[in-house]
């Protein structure tokens, strides 16, 4: 026995690495688990890009020009790829900061990241449906006109673009708390759907509203989106470094704040 | 009190303080493996803080908190601890046995899910849905959670709240087995009696400082405080008035008293009224002693701020 450091206790045994991945993998499945079964997030964030498409996609615009559902798939996968970030994360993390949950979890000796991944991929998994189920439905009803690439492509961007909206669903999260998470979340997402262009054309719009435009991440994500289904929208480099830079800059913050505040 | 077992977290000269309010004045503290320790005070006594600053969840601004001989926001040194909060909102469409297993994922050598579950006595619930469960069976899962990843050291907070009294036996024994096995425990908790059924240690925090640590028995005989009962026709208003009497209450025909000098009081008691009868002297129960402890501090303190 070491009777030179009689007072020091033994650390607790190390984590081998294959357990640290697991407590990620089993972390992102709880995540995934329990919003899946809870149809006050997982209906709502289905539905509304789905029946917005149908009305205005299939219904009003599927007698005009074969070119506008195509257009409106791309805007309405946009605005549907939007919810599952900034609800999923920035409402339960208000309400969690408020019931407790993150308190425990913290205390916990759960891999703080694996908070954050879990539901970043439980936003990308809702992501995968939205597009799916609206590519599906642009398919079938609109006869809509794409090749796999095309579609592929359209997934691609629908999955990896719910991600800045995470970054924004958690600062929003950090910022508000309780129950009047949801209100707050919907007073920024409406009205940046409508600012940067997804629910009108922006050619529609005073040119003063069409120039703030490409300060929100959704226009840049849905000229992204619209490039998928074939439209051109230039180069896609300055969206996408746009969308980055909005992600690390946002992420960063709102890490910042978690860690100072909770 | 039993000191043998290996000191696994301990604060040392631990000040904190929230704006104007200074939550902790100077505290040390070590818990030993293998000791149950009741951590008492009124609300805002620093409890809470001192729960905080050992979890992680909150730094001191001055003096050291260590875990297993780390900074306890490591969380390496998290590892080895088992939480269970008052107040903390399980996710309700997750089953039982996932929230279980989820936990038991953060841990290097967790227990076998059907241990922990046993151990807490929730095997019945496995499959079903944390919210579809009773406040008292959700008070059992948290208790399963706490100690599903074999912890060496658990933070049990207001573990009984809400449970009735086979369930809070159950969960006494198996707080004891566990310290049986060297577990060191955290309890805080308003249940008087429960500190006492349950804890080696109770240490009684008063406006952030610790105001007595000791066993059981010992902060009971800190207290010369004796309960007095008697069928009187008295008057208590006159009673408590006397010398010795700490305070008197009718309770019908019965007379209750407070007393730190019974044998004098009993006296004087019976020469005023002949016709006493069914006299009883009682020694203090612990929450006396807590009464009589946390009062006695509340005015020395009233005191010194009027002589400053």
């Amino acid at each position: 026995m070491d009777t030179l450091h009689p007072s020091l206790p033994a650390a607790p045994a190390p984590m081998p690495r294959r357990r640290v991945f697991a407590a990620y993998l089993q972390e992102t499945r709880a995540e995934c688990l329990r919003y899946l079964r809870s149809p006050s997030f997982l209906l709502p964030t289905l539905l509304f890009p789905a029946v917005f498409f149908l009305m205005f996609g299939v219904v009003l615009a599927g007698r005009s020009t074969p070119e506008a559902p195509r257009f409106l798939l791309a805007s309405y996968s946009t605005f549907g790829v939007m919810a599952p970030g900034l609800f999923g994360f920035g409402m339960s993390l208000a309400l969690e900061r408020d019931n407790g949950l993150l308190t425990l979890k913290r205390a916990l000796p759960m891999p703080p990241a694996a908070y954050l991944v879990g539901k970043m991929v439980m936003a990308m998994l809702m992501a995968a449906l939205i597009t799916t189920l609206l590519q599906a439905l642009g398919l079938a009803l609109a006869h809509v006109q794409l090749q796999v690439p095309q579609r592929l492509h359209l997934a691609l961007v629908c999955i990896a673009g719910s991600v800045p909206f995470c970054a924004m669903g958690l600062l929003l999260g950090t910022l508000v708390k309780g129950q009047g998470a949801p209100a707050m979340v919907n007073l920024l997402y409406l009205p940046m759907a409508f600012l940067s262009g997804l629910w009108f054309p922006l050619q529609v719009l005073p040119p003063l509203l069409r120039a703030q435009a490409p300060l929100w991440p959704s226009y840049h994500l849905n000229a992204l989106a619209q490039s998928a289904v074939g439209f051109d929208t230039g180069s896609a480099w300055p969206h996408l470094l746009w969308l980055a830079a909005f992600t690390t800059v946002v992420l960063a913050i709102a890490v910042r704040r978690l860690r100072r505040h909770g | 009190m039993d000191a043998n077992g290996e000191v696994l977290a301990s604060l040392r000269g631990v000040h904190k303080r929230y704006g104007a309010l200074q939550a902790l004045a100077g505290v040390d503290l070590d818990l030993h493996a293998g000791q149950v320790l009741a951590l008492l005070g009124p609300n805002g006594a620093g409890k809470t803080t001192t729960i905080g600053l050992l979890l992680g969840l909150l730094r001191a601004d001055a003096g050291q908190v260590r875990l297993f001989g780390q900074d306890p926001q490591q969380l390496a040194a998290r590892r080895g601890i088992g939480v269970m909060l008052q107040d903390a909102a399980l996710p309700p469409t997750l089953k039982v046995g996932e929230l279980l297993r989820l936990t038991a994922s953060y841990y290097p050598a967790p227990r076998p899910l059907a241990e922990s579950a046993a151990l807490a006595g929730v095997e019945e619930l496995l499959e079903r849905p944390y919210g579809r469960l009773s406040g008292g069976q959700q008070r059992r899962v948290q208790f399963a959670i706490a100690l599903c990843g074999r912890p060496r050291l658990l933070f049990l907070d207001e573990p009984t709240v809400g449970l009735d009294l086979p369930a809070r036996q159950r969960l006494w024994a198996t707080v004891r087995a566990l310290a049986g096995e060297g577990v060191a425990v955290v309890l805080t908790t308003h249940y008087l009696e429960e500190a006492g059924h349950l804890a080696d240690r109770v240490c009684v925090l008063m406006r952030g400082r610790i105001v007595s640590d000791g066993s059981v028995d010992a902060l009971r005989a800190r207290v010369e405080t004796r309960r007095i009962r008697c069928v009187t026709t008295l008057d208590a208003d006159v009673v408590a008035a006397w010398p010795g009497v700490r305070q008197a209450q009718r309770d019908g025909a019965r007379l209750d008293l407070a007393s730190d000098q019974a044998e004098a009081v009993v006296r004087r008691l019976l020469d005023a009224d002949p016709a006493l009868s069914d006299l009883e002297v009682q020694a203090a129960g612990l929450d006396e002693a807590f009464c009589d402890l946390t009062r006695d501090d509340s005015v020395a303190s009233s005191d010194l701020r009027e002589a400053a």
